[in-house]
Order: C-alpha cells, then sequence, then structure tokens
C-alpha cells in the first residue's frame, strides 16, 4: 500500500492543511474529511471517525490525529510524512512570528488578529465537532453519548479522559446486550 | 532552584519540559503546557505565558507546538525549537504507534469495534464542549459571532472549503474591525 504517489498525497494535504489550522488540529477536521472521506476516497466515514477515536487515546497535541491517518494509508512512511508535512510549515510560521513579536512590541497588531481569527478558529472548532458527531452517529445510543460528553465536559472539571474511557465501556456493555450499536 | 536560569534553558532541558508536557498530555496538552512551564519551572510569569499563548493560539498549528517552536527559539534558537518540538512529539507518537498497532490487530473483534465506536462519539461531545466553553470565555459582539456563524455553517454544514472561507471571513472582519478602529480613533482625537 505504500507506493510513492500516495505518500506524496499524503505530504501535500497535510502541509496545505498545516497552514490553515488556526485553532489547531481540531478546528480542521471537516477540512481533512471532506477531502479524505468525500473526495479522495481513501477511506469511508466509519473509518474516519474511528481513527479519531483511537487518536483521542493517545497523549499529545491533537496533531496525532493527522499521524494516525497517515499510518492508516501508508504505515510508519506515511506516519512520518503526515506529521513531519503537518508540523513543519506551521511552525516555520510559529518561528518567524516569534521573532517578529520579540523584533517589534506591537501589541495592537496581535490584539487585532486575535480580535479576527479567534471566533472564526471557535467556529471551526465547533464545525469540527458537528462533524464528528455526523460521522460517529450509528443511532440514539451514539446521539446520547456525544450529548452526555458535551455536557460532563461543559458542566464538570472531570478530566475527559474518563469520559471516553466510560464511553468505551458504554460501547462494548452495549454490543454484549445485543443493542444496536454498530 | 538554585542552577542559574541561562544554564536552565539548554536544549536538553528544552527537550525534556516538553516531553514532560507530552506525556502528561493524555486528554489534552494546553493545561499541562501551563502547569509546567508556569508553576513548576517558572520560566515564564503567568502574564508572560498568557501572551505567549495570545500569539500562539492566532497562529496556525496546534498551540502547545507552536509554543515550543517560539520559546525553544527564544531561548536557544533554531536548535532550541527542534529540541523542544521533537521533545513534546516524541512519546506521543510512540504511544500512537502502539495503539494503532494493537487496534489494527483486533479491529474486526465486535467489543474493540464497540468500545471505538463509543468513544468515538464521545470524541465528538468533548470537541463540541470545546468550542461551546470558548464561545463562553470570549464573550463575543455581534461581528465576532457572526463570523463563527458564518464559518461554522460554511464549513460544518456545507463542508465548504476551509481555506477559501477562512481567507474570506478573516478579510472581511478584519476590514470592519480596522475602519472601526480607525474611527474610533478619529473620533478620539477630535476635539
Amino acid at each position: 500500500m505504500s507506493s510513492a504517489p500516495i505518500l506524496v498525497s499524503i505530504t501535500r494535504l497535510f502541509a496545505e492543511i498545516s497552514l490553515v489550522a488556526i485553532g489547531g488540529a481540531n478546528a480542521v477536521v471537516p477540512e481533512i474529511h471532506r477531502q479524505v472521506v468525500d473526495q479522495l476516497h481513501w477511506m469511508d466515514d466509519r473509518t474516519f471517525i474511528n481513527l479519531i477515536g483511537v487518536a483521542q487515546v493517545a497523549p499529545g497535541p491533537n496533531v496525532m490525529i493527522i499521524s494516525l491517518i497517515g499510518w492508516h494509508m501508508a504505515g510508519a512512511a506515511g506516519l512520518a510524512l503526515a506529521t513531519l508535512a503537518v508540523i513543519l510549515p506551521s511552525s516555520i510560521v510559529a518561528f518567524g512570528a516569534g521573532r517578529l513579536a520579540r523584533a517589534h512590541d506591537e501589541r495592537r497588531l496581535w490584539r487585532l488578529a486575535k480580535l479576527v481569527l479567534a471566533p472564526i478558529a471557535v467556529g471551526l472548532i465547533l464545525a469540527s465537532g458537528a462533524v464528528m458527531a455526523r460521522a460517529a452517529d450509528r443511532g440514539a445510543l451514539t446521539i446520547a453519548l456525544t450529548a452526555g460528553m458535551t455536557v460532563l465536559v461543559l458542566r464538570t472539571r472531570l478530566n475527559p479522559l474518563i469520559g471516553l474511557a466510560a464511553a468505551a465501556v458504554f460501547g462494548i456493555c452495549a454490543g454484549r446486550f445485543g443493542l444496536a450499536f454498530q | 532552584m538554585a542552577t542559574p536560569p541561562e544554564c536552565e534553558k539548554n536544549r536538553c532541558q528544552l527537550f525534556l519540559v516538553f516531553f514532560k508536557i507530552g506525556v502528561c498530555g493524555f486528554g489534552g496538552v494546553a493545561s499541562w503546557a501551563h502547569r509546567i512551564i508556569v508553576e513548576e519551572r517558572a520560566w515564564l510569569s503567568d502574564q508572560d505565558y498568557a501572551e505567549l499563548l495570545g500569539i500562539a493560539s492566532v497562529l496556525p498549528g496546534a498551540n502547545t507546538v507552536n509554543i515550543a517552536v517560539i520559546l525553544g527559539d527564544r531561548y536557544r534558537g533554531v536548535t532550541g525549537s527542534i529540541s523542544a518540538v521533537a521533545g513534546l512529539l516524541l512519546m506521543p507518537l510512540l504511544i500512537l504507534i502502539g495503539i494503532a498497532a494493537l487496534y489494527e490487530k483486533y479491529a474486526l473483534q465486535s467489543d474493540v469495534r464497540n468500545a471505538v465506536a463509543g468513544a468515538a462519539a464521545a470524541t465528538a461531545g468533548l470537541v463540541l464542549a470545546t468550542a461551546l466553553k470558548m464561545i463562553r470565555s470570549l464573550r463575543p459582539d455581534f461581528l465576532a459571532a457572526a463570523s463563527c456563524a458564518v464559518v461554522f455553517v460554511a464549513v460544518g454544514l456545507f463542508q465548504l472549503s476551509l481555506t477559501l472561507t477562512l481567507i474570506i471571513v478573516a478579510a472581511v472582519a478584519l476590514a470592519i474591525r480596522a475602519t472601526g478602529e480607525r474611527e474610533g480613533k478619529a473620533e478620539g482625537e477630535a476635539p
């Protein structure tokens, strides 16, 4: 599966996504979904959302989702290239911006950038949540899990990992009791 | 700490500090980054950290990766950035490979499939809640709420291109903000 064309496509796709990922990897889930599932047909909805679920279990920044898609498409080489492709372009921008911020103390400029971009980032993350909820939807039980987790994270200070683990256990039990889940 | 601060911020320490952030960051690294950089190491004051996070969050890419790049460069230049980012990503990537290998091996078992389906549904809830919390702390004015809503509808519901949406919404919002600021300034300067 790990042929050269797919590696080139992976690198190009995620390098491009790297530069628009304002709000981090969580903000670009709809774009990855649009490209990977709808346009390139690399995987179906279910595989896509399962990879996101698996990536969430690992620690570290959210870019792990992209590393895992790279792994799924082309093994170790895919993981390495996808990770580099998503890290490098945005890091070069951050490097330049960090030096710029040190050289000129332009607080007004950063404030303006934040005023403009922060709401966009929030809109993107909200869109990610919607796309993920739709892809994870296998009927009433999954919808209840999504809604339950939303309320849990909004209302309590519980480590979200506990909620994720509970949902996984709930999934196993639902399957064992023969409830429609898949 | 007894060591003078300049020795403490070498490449090895940069690697180790971000290594710890990466390993601890189950369920999100953001809160750990603050805890370790500000409270444990006292590399930055609360205010300096908030300023750095402000810059990191308007740039593309994961906030914590951007913080690693900028702090690494501030203390040790390019190689400092590389050390910090490598430290941050090393363990999470290794753990991810382990999890992915296990998942691929057992993906066909119905228990594993059901567990992942449950966790995936919860992950969607986690991301939704994260966004809602951000809205709460942002306290958006009309323009901010409108750009948030337009982006959500365009990208989330209509699945339009993110790049295009981003450029258009950012340009329009920037134009309105900049004009507003200039007018506000002109009014303030008027006698």
